[in-house]
């Protein structure tokens, strides 16, 4: 069983499916509380729309993922607080809406090809390199960003009137929030693919509010759930 | 007598959403020790002057002062522990214990990454403690009744270790059982922990009885003063128009429950 881990590969993908595994459910939950557990899956369209953009540029699409989907995750932040269109509403707008972009950019691009469908539906084993590095990266990023802004998010998350009142900068964090969300998701796109993101950051803490009944339980047993699952 | 120190003041604020007047010319001044009780028609602006107080809007004119500062300067948030209308109906699948909302209420005395410390522990112990809630320490909170997790949310003020206490509808949703006692524990925070309260309402009777002092709000101040001096047939005539019928309060009565 062991042997696997003889081929570079397999250590690579091990690697970024751990990094993953860890922030894609820290991410998910501070979304599934907040009701916008659709949130995900629209980021993971945009990305797709991102990786679109990168191939056809020609640069690495997991960069244009990243940059599309932060700019895009400022637009959804923007337009669900303008309360002019339901929050629900504008994700159903970017989720298709950058589909179509996708759609017609990877046209141009003449991107129909097996590499896309790695990026549809993931593909583990071929993380090159720098891609691992990239994910390690914004994955410890992302990660020290929950962990040391643990209370301010929670409290942002429970009650965000309270915690104005408290004197928090709550509109900067929900901000902030989705723009972890962005990342982390962009970087999901070459583990797991754009189709099933949404479960990664969604399943595990819907799975884990079953059974914690503290928040910092709860999403302790989510991470756990998820890295079963990335492992097994 | 002397006067004590001003904790709020309000001069000459007014209020508008999108051009409606929803407050008008509002000033008054509520000092150390006060048991204010804020009553009114619905629409008539009392919680939009609550968020005024509170900072979560600006008035479209006049000044705020906040513990003798202007509240654009006013940061020592924690002053002020806030108990919201819907605190009965909060999201009951939130994934916390009773502990942990209670805590949140230290985040205002602490800085961007800071933990909580032992210090933090103690307090929000004892505010448990003080509010009754301490056997429920780690229940989630969605599983709570009303009235209990009403006083999860007094604690979660109190957690601030706050000079005044506001509490919008505080008696919605809780039944008549327990709101009395949820008076007594009010009356006892006032007394005996020297806490300011200010105390939002619907139920004239139950602020004529509970509450030391009154405002009656319906856009302008229609009343300011005692409250065994002030609410009578003529003034609630004008807060409420004529038809207002008087609905006894009774908390010591269990027939509604």
């Amino acid at each position: 069983m062991l042997e696997i881990f003889q081929y570079d590969f397999m250590v690579r993908a091990f690697e970024a499916g751990i990094a993953i595994g860890v922030i894609a459910p820290l991410i998910g939950m501070f979304l599934v509380v907040r009701r916008y557990s659709l949130m995900a899956d629209t980021l993971a369209h945009v990305s797709f729309a991102g990786v679109a953009i990168g191939l056809l540029l020609q640069i690495n699409p997991i960069f244009s993922a990243i940059g599309f989907s932060v700019v895009s995750a400022f637009g959804i932040e923007y337009l669900s607080n303008s309360r002019r269109i339901f929050g629900e509403s504008v994700l159903a707008l970017f989720l298709s809406g950058s589909l179509a972009v996708a759609v017609i950019i990877l046209s141009l691009a003449k991107g129909f090809n097996a590499n896309l469908f790695s990026y549809l539906f993931g593909s583990i084993s071929t993380v090159s390199t720098t891609d691992l590095w990239v994910t390690l990266t914004l994955a410890v990023i992302v990660f020290l960003n929950v962990v040391l802004l643990y209370k301010e998010l929670f409290f942002a998350s429970f009650d965000a009137e309270l915690a104005e009142a408290s004197g928090l900068p709550v509109k900067m964090l929900n901000i902030m929030m989705v723009m972890l969300a962005a990342v982390a998701i962009a970087l999901s796109l070459r583990i797991v693919g754009v189709l099933l993101i949404g479960a990664l950051m969604v399943i595990p803490a819907i799975s884990a509010m079953q059974y914690g009944r503290s928040f910092r339980t709860t999403l302790i047993l989510s991470v756990i759930f998820s890295l079963l699952s990335v492992i097994i | 007598m002397q006067l004590e120190e001003p904790y709020i003041e309000l001069d000459n604020v007014s209020f508008s959403y999108d051009h409606n007047p929803v407050l008008e010319n509002l000033s008054f001044t509520v000092r150390k020790g006060e048991y204010l009780g804020i009553i009114g028609p619905n629409g008539g602006g009392k919680t939009t002057l609550i968020k005024i107080i509170l900072g979560l809007l600006h008035p479209t004119s006049g000044t705020v002062k906040l513990f003798g500062k202007d509240h654009h300067d006013f940061k020592e948030k924690h002053r002020i522990g806030y108990v919201p209308q819907r605190v009965t109906q909060t999201d009951k699948d939130f994934p916390a214990t009773v502990f942990e909302v209670v805590r949140t209420g230290r985040i205002a005395r602490l800085g961007f990454f800071e933990r909580f410390t032992k210090k933090d522990t103690e307090v929000v112990n004892r505010a448990m403690e003080i509010s009754g809630i301490s056997r429920y320490r780690d229940t989630q909170i969605g599983n709570l009744s009303g009235g209990e997790r009403q006083r999860v949310f007094i604690a979660r003020a109190l957690a601030s270790e706050p000079d005044v206490l506001i509490l919008d509808e505080p008696t919605v949703g809780v039944d008549i059982g327990a709101q009395k006692t949820f008076y007594e524990f009010l009356a006892q925070l006032n007394s005996e922990h020297h806490l300011t309260i200010i105390f939002i309402s619907h139920d004239v009777d139950a602020v004529s009885q509970e509450t030391k002092t009154v405002l009656c709000l319906n856009h302008n101040l229609v009343c300011h003063g005692l409250a065994q001096d002030l609410l009578n047939e003529h003034i609630l005539e004008r807060l409420y128009g004529e038809h207002k019928q008087r609905v006894p309060h009774n908390p010591n009565k269990h027939d509604h429950a």
